[in-house]
Formats: structure tokens, C-alpha cells, sequence
């Protein structure tokens, strides 16, 4: 008997990622990946997987799913979003066994954009070009590069996880990112470059695995706004000609030709998948030493949750989790610089 | 010959600039710096990435420090004569019959040629792919003749054939995927740039240099279906 999830409901944007497709960004591949690294590792290790092992990353549509004919073992990272299995609630990071016929069932909550669910032993799916991440615009990645869909059956390894786990909640996410200057940090004068350090931006509503759009006072360029393209990373900040940043994602042009004031740092990048539209953000210059630390950090504290895992007592206990007391304890992994 | 601009791109990757504008000079600069850190990769070097201009550096900065990138750098620029020279050379087949190549009653009214001039122009020369980009094995070639320097389409077609040869901007592009594009077309080529299930999944090396060989619609057609069965239609021929 083969282990499956059956997806019962997948609102739109649910796609597999793993740590992303490397190698082939030199031939115009754009690697994909998870929006936010830290969730997708979280409920990798949360399901006894290594951290970049192929998840699912479901989008603020949510998904309905059940396991078929054999109990799958199950890392969860949603905080923010409304978890249940038949209806009883589950912390925001748990890992546990979903035996045949129970229903996970994920929903927008809170906060958050993207929650990630990973299987014990990953997903039996094979990779393409050497990954199980899904780039939606090239039609690169698994499932013949489409997201997943309602009534679509995912095999998977078979279970070895029976745990029944959680993670206390998640203190918010920052609102102040860092960012490196550069790499066209010249393209922009010094009251441009001042006005991005000192407002305050909101994502806006046109905002998806590409980029993030940035709402606010404009960014002056300091003569004018094309440059001959060169090489774009998850987290740079282009500003075209309307002084309206757009911070590029996870699933951005290999190349392009608006001027780049900023890159935002790897440690921050979850706490900008996560705010959702609307959300007011502000950005604060650091060294590529302090990033380099907040990195080594972020790593660490993902590596290190695994060990701060506990029973999950707290699961179908309503009072309990919407009181917050399952926040206390937890040390936020952004916090580390 | 001045030392290129380091730039940080974030915490993982730097970009080697060698200029600001498209020239073929600055272009064989980034191709042989790719080369020369391509032939002995570092720990922690994790993707190169060859553009017009610059050569971006990704890398894992819990594994290697960004000095210690630095250093490669100016290690393999010492290097930069050796790792100059021509790649492979290929014959590429392209087919410029009215049917494909849509555009080219436009291109010869704007640039003031007849179409067979054009197609003499654009298959009589040897380009060299400079980098790729846009999207899966988009190839941008070096070596377009001036005369068919021109502003791009007015409107953006929504989505252009994959293997169409296009240009726009003093630029010239083998489109390997069906995108929408605002580029003048001119023909197409039945090779495949990018076949996710072949090995190689990619044809061309950035580096490479290639012709176009006209061929007649009739031709192109067969070598379309040899190409979607798998086979390599363009030909490598010794570099010279």
C-alpha cells in the first residue's frame, strides 16, 4: 500500500518547493524555492526531514487534504493560519500522524501569506532538473510545473514519523528589514537613498512569488531608470521609473534592467514573504558583516527547533491556545543580531 | 585594461562589473572570468552568472567570505588572457521564409534594405552568446550587424514561437520558449536551445559563437520533427 495525501481543496498558489533549482540560473532557470526559508525548514525538521527536503507551500488560499490507505506523518510550520484536523485545532508548528480518512484542513488566520507542510521521508515525486521546485511562469518543476489542485493525489515515502509534536507560537514578524546597499546604490541620489531608509513603505496588493510591491514616497533616481541588465538575487530592491520599489522574490526574472538600490538580508526575507498587502514596512542599511551574522544566526535557530519541541498537549485544547499561552518561551529566530 | 567594480548583491552573491553598456570587448571579459573560475570551482561558490556587463558571483557566505571571493576574483583576472579564446563554434539552422519570419517586410521598410538583405545580413554573421537571460534558455548574442540596429515593436506580441530569432535594440536573441515578446522576428530555428529532458538540457555555452544556415521551409519542417524526436540538429564545428 502507497503512501498519498489526497488533496480534497488547494486554493490557488499551493505549489511544491524544495530549497530551490541551483545550477542552472547561468542558462536564464530561476532557482524557485520557498517564499520563507525558515517555515519551509521548520516543517521539514518539524517532519524529521532535512531542512530543504520538497514541502508544500500553500498560499493564503489555503488546502483541505486527507492521507489514502496509509497513515502519513506530517511537519507543519502556519503560524498565523487556522490549522485543524477534523476540527480539532492544532498549533501553528506541530508535526503528527494523519491517519486515512482524517481531514487536515489549513486556513488564513491572522497573519502570514505562505504555511508549509512537509512529509516524513518527502514527497515520491521525481524531481525536475534536479529539484522538486515548481517555477509557475516557465513551467519548470514537478506536477508538469502546475501548481497543486484540487483532487490531485500526491504519493509519498512511507511514513516513519509517528510524533505527535509542537513548536510554541512565533513572536511576530519584524517590521524594520535590513538591507545592503547596492549593487546600483549610485543610480540614486542622496535624498533618494535617504527617503528609502527613512519611510515607511506597505506592500501592495499586487504582490507574488516575483515580487513584493513597496507603496509609498517615491525613490529618486539620480539619472535615469534603465541599466543594462545584470544578474537579479531573492531580495533585491529595483526601483523602476515611478520611485516604487518592488522587491524581487523567489520566482524573479533571472535578469533585469531597473537599477537595484538595496538587497534585502537572507534573515529577513521570511518577514517579507509573510506581510501580507497592506502591511507597513520600513528598511534599515546594514554590512554584509551584520547580515552574514544574522544568517549564521537564523541558521542556528532553525537547526535548533527540533530540540525545542515538546508533546503537543496544547492541540485540542481551544482555551488554552486562544489565550496565547502557548507563546510564551519561544525564542524568534530573527531576533539574532 | 582597468580592474573591475566588486558589488555586493546582498549577502550571497557579488557582482564583477566590468562596464555599464553593451559592448563586445567588456563582454569577453565576463565570459573569460566565467571560464576561469568556472575550470576550478571554489568550496562555497555556489552559481555564476555571465550578463552583457558583469558577472554575478553566488555564493554561500557560511561557507566562503566574501574577501576570500574577492580574492578568486583577482586571482582568475590574472588569469584573463589564458581563458579568452573562442569556444565551440555552431551551425545553427534558421529558416526566414515570410511564414516564420513575420517581421521582416517591417525590418527592411524601417531599415531601408530589402528582406533578402536582411536575411544576408542576420545569417551572414557570427554571433557569440553573451549571456541568457528573460527566461529558460533565452541565448543573448554578441555580433549583430548595425544595419539591423532598431527600436522594438510599437505593441508587444503576447507570446512569440519558441525557437524565433529575434532582434531589438541593437541586440539578437534565439527565443527557446514560446513568451510574449515586443522583439522583431525574423525567422525561426528548429534546434531546441533548451530541451528539459535532454542531456544536455541546455545546447549552448555561454561563450559559444554561432551562425545561422538558411534553410528552406520544406527543411525546417523535417528538421522540426527530428529536433521534437530528440536529436541535435545544429551542427559544432571546430572553433576558427
Amino acid at each position: 500500500m502507497k503512501a498519498a495525501l489526497h488533496v480534497l481543496r488547494a486554493g490557488p498558489g499551493c505549489t511544491l518547493q524544495d530549497a530551490g533549482r541551483f545550477g542552472w540560473l547561468r542558462y536564464g532557470v530561476t532557482p524557485a524555492g520557498p517564499m520563507d526559508w525558515i517555515g519551509h525548514g521548520t516543517a521539514n525538521l518539524l517532519a524529521g526531514n532535512p531542512a530543504g527536503e520538497g514541502a508544500l507551500e500553500i498560499g493564503p488560499g489555503g488546502i483541505v487534504l486527507t492521507a489514502e490507505t496509509a497513515p502519513v506523518g506530517l511537519g507543519i510550520a502556519a503560524d498565523g493560519f487556522a490549522a485543524d484536523v477534523d476540527g480539532r485545532p492544532l498549533p501553528g508548528r506541530a508535526a503528527l500522524r494523519l491517519a486515512p480518512g482524517e481531514r487536515l484542513t489549513i486556513r488564513p488566520g491572522a497573519f502570514g501569506v505562505w504555511a508549509y507542510l512537509a512529509v516524513a521521508g518527502g514527497f515520491a515525486i521525481p524531481p525536475v532538473m534536479g529539484s522538486l521546485s515548481t517555477h509557475l511562469r516557465s513551467g519548470i518543476g514537478p506536477l508538469d510545473g502546475r501548481a497543486v489542485a484540487t483532487d490531485q493525489r500526491l504519493p509519498c515515502h512511507a511514513a516513519t514519523h509517528a510524533r505527535s509534536l509542537a513548536l510554541p507560537g512565533a513572536t511576530p514578524w519584524p517590521t524594520v528589514l535590513r538591507f545592503i546597499p547596492g549593487p546600483q546604490r549610485e543610480a540614486f541620489t542622496e535624498a533618494g537613498f535617504a527617503t528609502f531608509c527613512e519611510a515607511t513603505f506597505r506592500v501592495g496588493a499586487r504582490s507574488d512569488r516575483m515580487g513584493y510591491r513597496l507603496e509609498g514616497a517615491a525613490v529618486a533616481h539620480a539619472s535615469g531608470h534603465d541599466i543594462v541588465s545584470d544578474g537579479i538575487v531573492f531580495g533585491a530592491i529595483q526601483v523602476p521609473g515611478d520611485g516604487q520599489p518592488i522587491v524581487l522574490m523567489a520566482d524573479r526574472q533571472p535578469t533585469g534592467g531597473y537599477p537595484k538600490i538595496g538587497t534585502v538580508i537572507r534573515a529577513d526575507l521570511p518577514a517579507l514573504a509573510q506581510a501580507r498587502a497592506g502591511t507597513r514596512l520600513r528598511f534599515r542599511p546594514v554590512t554584509v558583516d551584520a547580515a552574514v551574522a544574522a544568517l549564521a544566526a537564523a541558521t542556528a535557530a532553525l537547526a535548533d527547533l527540533p530540540r525545542q519541541a515538546g508533546p503537543m498537549t496544547q492541540g485540542p485544547d481551544r482555551d488554552r491556545l486562544a489565550s496565547g499561552d502557548h507563546a510564551s518561551g519561544f525564542v524568534n529566530p530573527l531576533d539574532g543580531d | 585594461m582597468s580592474g573591475p567594480r566588486l558589488l555586493d548583491a546582498g549577502e550571497t552573491a557579488l557582482v564583477v562589473e566590468f562596464g555599464d553598456r553593451i559592448d563586445d570587448a567588456i563582454a569577453a571579459r565576463v565570459i573569460a572570468l566565467d571560464r576561469a573560475l568556472s575550470r576550478d570551482p571554489a568550496a562555497g561558490v555556489r552559481e555564476l552568472v555571465p550578463t552583457y556587463r558583469s558577472l554575478m558571483i553566488h555564493y554561500d557566505p557560511l561557507a566562503i567570505g566574501r574577501d576570500e571571493v574577492g580574492r578568486l576574483v583577482d586571482r582568475a583576472l590574472q588569469d584573463e588572457g589564458a581563458a579568452q579564446g573562442p569556444g565551440r563554434h555552431w551551425r545553427i539552422p534558421a529558416c526566414y521564409d515570410p511564414a516564420l519570419g513575420e517581421d521582416l517586410a517591417h525590418v527592411a521598410a524601417s531599415t531601408g534594405l530589402t528582406t533578402g538583405q536582411v536575411v544576408a545580413l542576420h545569417s551572414g554573421a557570427r554571433y557569440r552568446v553573451v549571456m541568457y537571460g528573460f527566461a529558460p534558455g533565452w541565448a543573448y548574442l554578441s555580433g549583430l550587424p548595425a544595419a539591423l540596429s532598431l527600436p522594438r515593436r510599437a505593441s508587444p506580441r503576447d507570446r512569440i514561437p519558441a525557437g524565433s530569432l529575434i532582434v531589438a535594440g541593437g541586440q539578437a536573441i534565439v527565443a527557446s520558449g514560446a513568451m510574449p515578446s515586443g522583439w522583431h522576428i525574423l525567422g525561426r530555428t528548429a534546434e531546441r536551445l533548451f530541451a528539459p529532458h535532454r542531456d544536455p538540457a541546455f545546447l549552448l555555452e555561454v561563450g559559444d559563437s554561432l551562425s545561422f544556415e538558411a534553410v528552406d521551409l520544406a527543411t525546417h519542417e523535417s528538421l522540426s520533427a527530428r529536433s521534437a524526436a530528440g536529436e541535435v540538429v545544429a551542427r559544432p564545428v571546430p572553433a576558427g
